[in-house]
């Protein structure tokens, strides 16, 4: 199921359309100036360049203020409009898609600072590039399956980030390899276990936002669900979709 | 949705937490179809009501919900060129109440109605409350006013008329006037309630009243409400059904009409799709 299907413009009220497909857009350039954030801020780690850390944390301000509009923004249209079923259903997943939104924001912020703190340690930081853009393709489909409500999409993210955990655990031991081999290395391994570690989180948050996309089509909520059930659920869904 | 030739109805109402168990049925419509002259209104409608709960009708305009809930005390009777087919199955009695040889009077002492515009008769607050227990030969003053007393206690008017029974019920406002309606309704001992929009014409304070009530009034009584108003069928009522063109599309209990729907039909009309 796809954006035209899931019917947002289909309403008797023009005006109601245009609250929902705004809502819809503005989380998409929301998650747009987030995923520049990431992407600005693994550069900055692998390149040491500290004038790119220095301009994602100076623009952490404008992610938090976007939250706070479109929250406003969902505040109106459950006033006004009283949404039912897949309407609820979407602005219900767009409130937390935007929390998990800011979250990555954070989480970029903090990559950004562990570039300014392990200047010199260009070789270890390197380590991390690869998760880097993991975490980015996987934060893009997720922004995708959103943009097109497209439940498809939204399944291959789940399974995309358990290889972003996995690549977290492996980049993490590499890191560590350096500390023990150069004692002086520590304190920035140290940083840039965090980073690892704040891109991992980075995955999840995509995860996250790819499981708001299924409940809003569905209405299926596939969170905290028992693994065994959840992979039943979607081999299910799987034979009956044509 | 209902399963058209299905008639046990085995709808599993445990999935709400405040429902712990498979309700009984209060009544049920099997293969309801209703005709206004050659124009056919309900076209084989299949639908339980659970005993205890409160069940909303809720379509556009003409669909049919109204002329359903009108078939449930017999008003249709009163009009000339019409006709029921099929049964509505009242309970614990097994009881077709279509029938012709089931007297309406005594259908309508059983399953009272509650209509938009509160519509008191010209009396007194007490006779008005009085007047079914009257009409059923009740005589014994002592036990009229108990049972008036209790019905305004039941519709939550007692503490406001308590001092004033002898006045016009003309007197109180549009929602006490809807409430004392509620306890005329109440005074007979109704075990099935009819409320066809009986919020429409009212402030939303004393809509409120209303729907506390309702909400109140189903540990007593099986209600069955009409409701233009999305919100207010998914406030007070714990099945929802969506009917359109005559027939049943959807029957399910509120939470997934409102949250869920199962028929895109359904989910087009709570959500402002329909034209």
């Amino acid at each position: 199921m796809t954006l035209d299907t899931q019917g947002i413009g289909h309403h008797i009220s023009r005006q109601f359309n245009r609250e929902l497909l705004d809502l819809h857009a503005h989380v998409l350039e929301m998650g747009n100036l987030v995923s520049a954030q990431v992407r600005d801020a693994v550069r900055a780690l692998i390149e040491a360049d500290t004038d790119l850390a220095a301009a994602v944390i100076a623009r952490d301000p404008d992610v938090n203020a976007m939250e706070l509009h479109i929250d406003q923004e969902c505040n109106l249209v459950l006033v006004r409009r009283q949404p039912a079923a897949g309407d609820l259903r979407l602005v219900f997943a767009v409130i937390k898609a935007v929390i998990d939104l800011e979250r990555v924001g954070d989480l970029a912020k903090r990559v950004a600072t562990t570039a300014l703190e392990t200047r010199g340690q260009e070789r270890m930081a390197s380590q991390i590039g690869h998760l880097g853009a993991s975490v980015q393709a996987i934060l893009g489909r997720s922004l995708d399956a959103f943009s097109r409500l497209d439940v498809d999409t939204a399944l291959k993210v789940r399974a995309e980030d358990k290889a972003i955990d996995a690549e977290c655990k492996a980049v993490s031991r590499q890191i560590l390899t350096y500390m023990l081999e150069d004692a002086r290395t520590i304190s920035a391994g140290l940083s840039l276990v965090w980073a690892a570690r704040s891109l991992e989180r980075m995955g999840d948050h995509a995860k996250n936002i790819a499981e708001y996309v299924f409940y809003a089509v569905l209405g299926k909520d596939l969170r905290h669900m028992a693994a065994a059930e959840r992979e039943a659920w979607i081999a299910s869904r799987a034979s009956s979709t044509p | 949705m209902v399963d058209q030739t299905d008639h046990s109805f085995s709808v599993d109402v445990a999935s709400r937490g405040d429902i712990d168990s498979v309700q009984g049925l209060k009544a049920e419509a099997r293969n309801l179809s209703f005709f206004y002259g050659a124009v056919q209104a309900l076209k084989s409608v299949n639908m339980p009501v659970y005993d205890s709960r409160v069940t909303a009708l809720i379509g556009p305009s003409g669909c049919g919900k109204s002329t359903f809930l009108r078939c449930f005390n017999r008003m249709h009777d009163l009009t000339d060129h019409t006709r029921y087919d099929g049964e509505i199955l009242f309970h614990p009695d097994n009881v077709n109440i279509l029938r012709k040889s089931v007297d309406p009077i005594e259908v309508r002492m059983r399953i009272g109605m509650v209509f938009q515009k509160p519509n008191p008769f010209p009396k007194s607050i007490f006779e008005n409350v009085a007047y079914g227990l009257r009409v059923r030969g009740e005589k014994n003053r002592s036990e009229l006013a108990d049972r008036v007393e209790t019905a305004l206690r039941d519709a939550s008017l007692w503490e406001e008329v308590s001092g004033r029974l002898d006045s016009m019920a003309f007197n109180l406002s549009g929602g006490q006037q809807q409430r004392l309606c509620i306890a005329r309704a109440l005074a007979t001992g109704p075990e099935l309630l009819l409320f066809d929009e009986p919020t429409s014409a009212l402030d939303p304070n004393a809509t409120a009243n209303i729907e506390d009530l309702i909400h109140r009034l189903r540990e007593k009584v099986t209600i069955l409400i009409v409701t233009h108003n999305m919100q207010q069928a998914a406030r007070v009522s714990d099945y929802t059904a969506f009917m359109y063109l005559g027939e049943l599309i959807e029957f399910s209990d509120t939470n997934t009409v409102f949250t869920n729907p199962n028929s895109k039909q359904t989910e087009d009309y709570i959500t402002g799709r329909y034209g």
